[in-house]
């Protein structure tokens, strides 16, 4: 069994385990007495068998986001993904224009591959989300559309918020002004509906690993009608119809598959279970002085919740909440030292980014995990004021910003 | 990321948190860090008439090594000369508390803080003595 199994997993927007269902499919794809041929090998059984299993995976996830299995591409994963949406349109269109709209609250898999691209010459304007809650809207989107714009790119689901964006309406605009439009719909699977019959999205990224499927698969959505081309990053063997190169690994596509059908059955079910959680945990915060909701709650997936507790530092925090695993908006979680790019572009002051958590649910979350949260938190926050020289400052009302502090 | 079990046990009970009243004449305090670094800590000494710091007291906001570097000098102050916790570096605490690479600046800290309260409580008596 897991050595972490006495930990209480908050951290599905990180990654989700794989269904146990999915674990087993997958193992069918792998071993002499399996599936294990290879799908582009067309001169026996062993291929035919494989391609099968690929093309039933794909239909599987076109059911999911309503659209043709031939508009489905496989990757190594959403970055992956993103990168060949973004870079391929990119330099397939650059002859139309060399501008392209983003936000600054994307994941990096996005924001580094403008950055990329900015090198090249390209034009990027980064849309600043509305404060507070993240939200990107429409008219933001058309008022930053040029005539030299031909791709713009938003998230369907903030990874660190929840935020869902208005992609249907967006999609309006781009089709009406001739622009590409790609969505990253990582966090989307399972937790939006998303019907790419009627949003006109031209390209969707997705991810196996954040809706119960294994790590190292995605998928790139790339609608055929009206067509979109791209130009390939990765060349070989001419696989996926000449846009990604590489010899498709049949168990990780069995799987994704078989995640993605999964997610769809049990949305319902899934999306009934994991808001009342987030319910039940935030009504179970609301006695905490200076908490602050990062976020907002009626345009989010049900499974994701980011709260800032002012006065205490997050990672101390983590450190506090031994049994549970979540994640922090905090510098000293990260590899940069730099609290969340995320919470900063919502307006939040350092100090409430470094104070942030972010819990995530998910399919094996129960309630007596959230009661546990909700204690936990409690014993956290009030020891870690008690040693805080800010919740002194805060009592004995002193304003923090008025304060000279010393940076070092 | 892993802490030191030095790290840990001064996390989990730390030592001599609290306040001195800031204002007494044989009180010095310090006060380092931002919040926007992620980072403050409040170090206070107590010297008696002998110019040996009696007692230290501090909070800290940040992360645990910030918390166990504050708790470790307030055990290492008492009893020390002035001079002698003026003497007290970084590299010590960052060793006795095994802190990795990412966490040598909140030894910084600490040894900043007892500079800093050693500052304020000679500022003091500079003063008194005009």
């Amino acid at each position: 069994m897991s050595q972490h199994s006495q930990l209480i997993y908050l951290d599905y927007a990180a990654t989700t385990p794989v269904a146990k269902s999915v674990a087993k499919k997958m193992t069918e794809y792998l071993t002499v007495d399996g599936v294990f041929g290879n799908p582009a090998s067309r001169s026996h059984g062993y291929g035919w068998q494989a391609e099968e299993a690929v093309e039933t995976a794909r239909q599987q996830i076109a059911d999911v986001i309503n659209a043709d299995p031939r508009e489905i591409v496989f990757t190594s994963g959403a970055t992956e993904s993103d990168n060949l949406a973004i870079k391929g349109a990119a330099h397939f269109y650059q002859g139309r224009g060399k501008h392209i709209i983003t936000s600054k609250i994307e994941h990096k898999a996005v924001l580094d591959t403008c950055r990329a691209l900015e090198q090249e010459g390209f034009e990027i304007t980064y849309l600043e989300p509305q404060k507070g809650t993240g939200l990107i809207l429409p008219e933001q989107v058309k008022a930053a559309l040029r005539d030299d714009t031909i791709l713009v790119s938003l998230m369907m689901v903030n990874n660190e918020l929840g935020t869902v964006t208005d992609v249907a309406a967006i999609g309006e605009l781009t089709r009406d002004a001739g622009v590409i439009f790609h969505v990253d719909g990582a966090q989307a699977v399972g937790k939006v509906r998303i019907d790419l019959e009627t949003m006109k999205i031209d390209l969707m990224s997705f991810s196996g690993h954040k809706a119960y499927g294994p790590k190292g698969i995605g998928a790139l959505f790339v609608r055929r009608k009206p067509r979109v081309r791209l130009k390939a990053e990765q060349h070989g063997g001419g696989h996926e119809r000449g846009m990604r190169s590489g010899t498709l690994p049949t168990h990780q596509i069995v799987g994704i598959g078989a995640a993605f059908a999964l997610a769809n059955e049990r949305f319902e079910e899934d999306h009934a279970h994991v808001a009342k959680l987030r319910q039940k945990l935030w009504d179970g915060l609301q006695d905490i002085e200076e908490i602050y909701l990062n976020g907002d709650l009626d345009h989010s997936v049900p499974n994701i919740i980011n709260i800032s507790f002012n006065f205490v530092e997050g990672e101390s925090l983590m450190m506090s909440l031994k049994d549970l695993a979540v994640s922090s908006g905090s510098a000293c979680t990260s590899a940069t030292l730099e609290p969340s790019y995320v919470l900063r572009a919502i307006g939040r002051s350092d100090e409430l980014a470094h104070s942030s958590i972010r819990f995530s649910f998910g399919r094996y979350t129960t309630e007596e995990d959230i009661d546990t949260v909700i204690s936990q938190m409690h014993g956290a926050v009030d020891k870690l004021r008690a040693l805080s020289p800010l919740w002194d400052m805060y009592q004995e009302g002193v304003d923090l910003d008025s304060v000279e502090w010393t940076d070092h | 990321m892993a802490y030191s079990n030095q790290v840990i046990d001064h996390y989990e009970n730390p030592r001599n948190v609290g306040n001195l009243d800031k204002n007494a004449k044989n009180v010095g305090t310090g006060m380092v860090g931002a919040p926007a670094c992620g980072d403050v800590m409040r170090l206070q000494i107590q010297v008696d008439d002998n110019g040996i710091i009696e007692d230290a007291r501090f909070k800290t906001y940040g992360c645990g090594s910030a918390i166990a570097s504050s708790s470790l000098v307030t055990e290492w102050l008492k009893g020390k000369s002035l001079e002698q916790a003026g003497e007290i570096k970084n590299l010590d605490i960052a060793e006795e508390l095994a802190l990795p690479p990412v966490k040598v600046h909140c030894s910084v800290l600490a040894e900043d803080a007892i500079k800093a309260a050693i500052s304020d409580y000679k500022s003091k008596h500079t003063e008194a003595a005009e």
